[in-house]
């Protein structure tokens, strides 16, 4: 066990279909096993980061408070750190809203939207619920990112190739493995 | 085709240090290609009479200056400078600009797969540009009957204003404004009057998802579209 290296990942503000393209790599995933241990990630429902882990892999851009503290937790805790995916990379579909007031978003959403019933059409607002970003930040914006996974969702074999090298301490060659769809 | 007149004069010329012959004239681009150099290419398409020059993409290296081989012509004892690692990473760093200028939201543009900056964005091995992502403000233009235009992805390459006429022979696209304000501007009357032929090759002939074609959407599955492998 204790040579193993460690991964931990996280969903920011994407679809979890990083994590299910990284589910994508199937039977390799016996292989995985024996070279890695998971540590805090939604696949173990591990919460904290209990140990120092050597490869994080952030799915999903910036788009609250919550975001961006545990992007840094990630920064704090994680050896490398990988931008899994287009919305880690560049925002991704949530940032199509970066071109909208923020206040013209939380409108159309919560007052604006047909399906509100009538008495309840508020914004809602509250010390728990995150607060929401005027923008959606790559995550590369936020902290020091040291490698790129692109794809929407990556294909399982680019986040294989990836993981592979890197826990064999090679550069990842993503080159005709990639893509950015 | 690269055209190659008979009665053009042969010359020799050094790509890269090596000798190889040329006929004078000759566009670079293809006299690179012709002896196994692939310079890699965005506003520049074969056969596209004068070239457009405009993305420079294509950028080469030749008495210590950089110029964009789409626009150079063979001339003898030229000596030019194609596949250094600056070279290529200056190339990339041009495919980097254009990405963060525009909003490429790749996994939803019907161009995706079919789309020369994506696929030259790939070629290069672009993992995430080097420059912070703009998130430019543009607008899209649905006003015509059968084309939409989407101003986040349209990369300025001229194309559609220079190469592309209706069949009266008038341009439908013209560039307005200036510096970061430069955008192409469609005339409404003559897009609905094109032919849906000519509404295709116009698609066709822009080199990202800027010109769309309005109710044809996604047509093909992912595998089956033209940079798919
Ligand atoms: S135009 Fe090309 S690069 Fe831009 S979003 Fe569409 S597929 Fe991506
Ligand atoms: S619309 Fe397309 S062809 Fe026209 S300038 Fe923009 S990118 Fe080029």
């Amino acid at each position: 066990m204790t040579n193993k290296k460690s991964v931990a990942t996280i969903s920011l503000a994407g679809c979890f279909g990083c994590h299910m393209s990284f589910c994508d790599i199937d039977e390799r995933f016996v292989d995985l096993v024996e070279l890695v241990e998971i540590h805090k990630s939604p696949l173990t429902d591990i919460k904290g980061f209990e140990k120092r882990v050597d490869i994080g892999l952030i799915e999903g851009g910036v788009c609250n408070d919550e975001n961006v503290e545990v992007l840094k937790s990630f920064r704090e805790n994680c050896d490398i750190l990988i931008s899994l995916g287009e919305c880690a990379i560049m925002g991704g579909l949530p940032a199509l809203r970066n071109n909208i007031p923020l206040k013209d978003c939380l409108e159309e959403a919560y007052l604006r939207v047909p399906t509100t019933p009538h008495s309840q059409n508020i914004i809602p607002h509250h010390e728990d619920i995150p607060k929401i970003l005027d923008k959606v930040y790559p995550c590369h914006e936020v902290v020091k990112i040291d490698y790129f996974i692109p794809g929407c969702p990556p294909s399982a074999d680019s986040i294989w190739i990836a993981l592979e090298a890197l826990i064999k301490g090679k550069e990842p060659q993503l080159a005709g493995v990639m893509s950015y769809d | 085709m690269n055209k190659l007149s008979k009665n053009t004069k042969k010359i020799n010329i050094l790509l890269d240090g090596k000798e190889v012959e040329a006929q004078e004239g000759e566009n670079i681009v293809e006299l690179a290609k012709r002896h196994g150099i692939d310079i890699p290419v965005l506003c520049y398409y074969e056969g596209m009479g004068e070239c457009l020059g405009t993305c420079r993409v294509c950028t080469i290296r030749w008495k210590r200056h950089h110029v964009s081989a789409c626009t150079l012509k063979a001339e003898e004892g030229m000596d030019l400078t194609i596949e250094t690692e600056d070279l290529k990473d200056l190339r990339k760093a041009l495919i980097e600009l254009l990405f963060v200028e525009g909003n490429h939201f790749c996994p939803s543009c019907e161009k995706s797969g079919d789309c020369d900056l994506q696929h030259l964005g790939l070629k290069l091995e672009m993992t995430v540009p080097r420059f912070h992502y703009r998130f430019n403000n543009r607008s899209i233009n649905f006003d015509a009957d059968k084309i939409l235009f989407e101003h986040n992805r349209c990369i300025l390459c001229k194309r559609c204003t220079h190469k592309f006429e209706d069949d009266n022979g008038e341009r439908v696209f013209a560039f307005k404004g200036k510096g970061s304000n430069l955008s192409v501007e469609m005339n409404i009357e003559r897009a609905n009057g094109l032919s849906e032929e000519l509404v295709d090759q116009v698609v066709e002939l822009c080199p990202v998802g800027a010109i769309l074609k309005k109710g044809k959407g996604f047509d093909r599955p992912i595998g089956k579209r033209k940079y798919d492998e």
